[in-house]
C-alpha cells in the first residue's frame, strides 16, 4: 500500500513539472491529465471514492476536455510562445522553491496537530458525504447552483459577438 | 473495512501534506514562469488539487466528512473559474490576437 503511495506521488510531481517544462500547451495539457489521474488514485488509497470519481469526471472529464478545445480552437497547438526573460524565470523557480522550503521548515517537527487516531473507514464513501453534504452544508450547495448560473451567464457575456462589429473585432473602449 | 482503515494508516499525514506542499510551489512557480495565459490557468488547477488532496488526507485521516464536502465545493467553484477564465482568453485572443499574460497591462496605473 506504501510503494502505491509513493508511485502515484513520483507520478503526480513528475507530470506537474512536465506542465510547467513542456513546450507545446497540448502536451502540458496531456501531463496534466496524468497528473489528476494520479491525484485520483491519492483519493483511491484514501477510500474517497466519492471524490475519485468526481474528480475523474469532473477534471479529466470536463475540465481538461475545455482547456484541449480553447487550443485547438485557437490554433495553439505549437510552440511559437514568447518566452520569459531568463532572469524572470530564474526568479519564479527561486521563489517556488523558497515558498517550499518555509512550507517544509513549518512542519519540520511533525505538523503540531495530535492525531486523533479515530480513523473511520466509511468516511469517504457516497452515503457518508452525500448525508452531510445534505444536511450539514444544504445551503452552501444550493448557493453554488447560484455561482454556476452566474459563471455561464458570464462566460456566455464574455464570448458572444458585439452587435456592432461583424467581423468580432475589438470591444469598443478595450482596445 | 478494516483492512481499508489499516491501509490508510500505513502512510504518515506528513507525507500527504509534503506532497501538497510541493504540488502546490511547483503550481506557483509555474505560474510566475509562463506567459501563456493558458498554461497559467492550468498552474492554478494545481494548486487547487494540491489544497483538494491536502483536505482529503485530513478528512481521512480524522474520521469527518466536511474536509471532502469541502473539496467538492472547491470542485464546483474551480469549474466555474476555468469556465470563465476560457471565456477571457478566448476574448483575449479576439481582442490583441494573442494568449501572452503581458499583454494584459492596460489597467497598469
Amino acid at each position: 500500500m506504501q510503494i502505491l503511495f509513493y508511485l502515484f506521488a513520483a507520478v503526480s510531481i513528475l507530470s506537474a513539472l512536465f506542465v510547467v517544462a513542456a513546450k507545446n500547451p497540448v502536451n502540458s495539457v496531456i501531463a496534466l491529465i496524468v497528473c489528476f489521474l494520479s491525484i485520483a488514485g491519492h483519493y483511491i488509497l484514501l477510500n474517497a471514492q466519492f471524490l475519485a470519481v468526481v474528480h475523474i469526471i469532473v477534471y479529466t472529464g470536463a475540465i481538461m476536455v475545455l482547456f484541449l478545445f480553447v487550443i485547438m480552437l485557437l490554433n495553439l497547438n505549437k510552440s511559437t510562445e514568447p518566452q520569459k526573460s531568463m532572469a524572470t524565470r530564474i526568479a519564479a523557480v527561486i521563489a517556488g522553491g523558497l515558498f517550499l522550503l518555509t512550507l517544509l521548515g513549518a512542519i519540520k517537527d511533525g505538523i503540531g496537530i495530535a492525531n486523533p487516531d479515530v480513523y473511520d473507514g466509511s468516511v469517504g464513501l457516497v452515503k457518508s458525504v452525500g448525508t452531510s453534504l445534505f444536511t450539514e452544508y444544504l445551503l452552501p450547495f444550493e448557493v453554488s447552483s447560484v455561482l454556476f448560473l452566474s459563471a455561464m451567464i458570464g462566460a456566455v457575456m464574455l464570448g458572444k459577438k458585439d452587435k456592432g462589429q461583424p467581423d468580432g473585432g475589438e470591444i469598443s473602449g478595450v482596445a | 473495512m478494516n483492512d481499508i482503515v489499516t491501509a490508510i494508516r500505513t502512510v504518515p499525514l506528513e507525507h500527504y501534506v509534503m506532497l501538497s506542499f510541493v504540488l502546490f510551489s511547483i503550481g506557483m512557480a509555474g505560474a510566475m514562469f509562463r506567459r501563456n495565459t493558458i498554461i497559467v490557468l492550468m498552474c492554478l488547477e494545481l494548486m487547487f488539487n494540491s489544497v483538494n488532496l491536502l483536505l482529503t488526507a485530513f478528512s481521512a485521516h480524522y474520521g469527518d466528512p466536511g474536509g471532502q464536502v469541502f473539496v467538492f465545493f472547491i470542485m464546483l467553484v474551480a469549474a466555474a473559474e476555468v469556465t470563465v477564465g476560457l471565456a477571457i482568453v478566448v476574448m483575449m485572443k479576439r481582442n490583441v490576437d494573442s494568449v501572452d499574460i503581458n499583454q494584459l497591462n492596460r489597467m497598469r496605473g
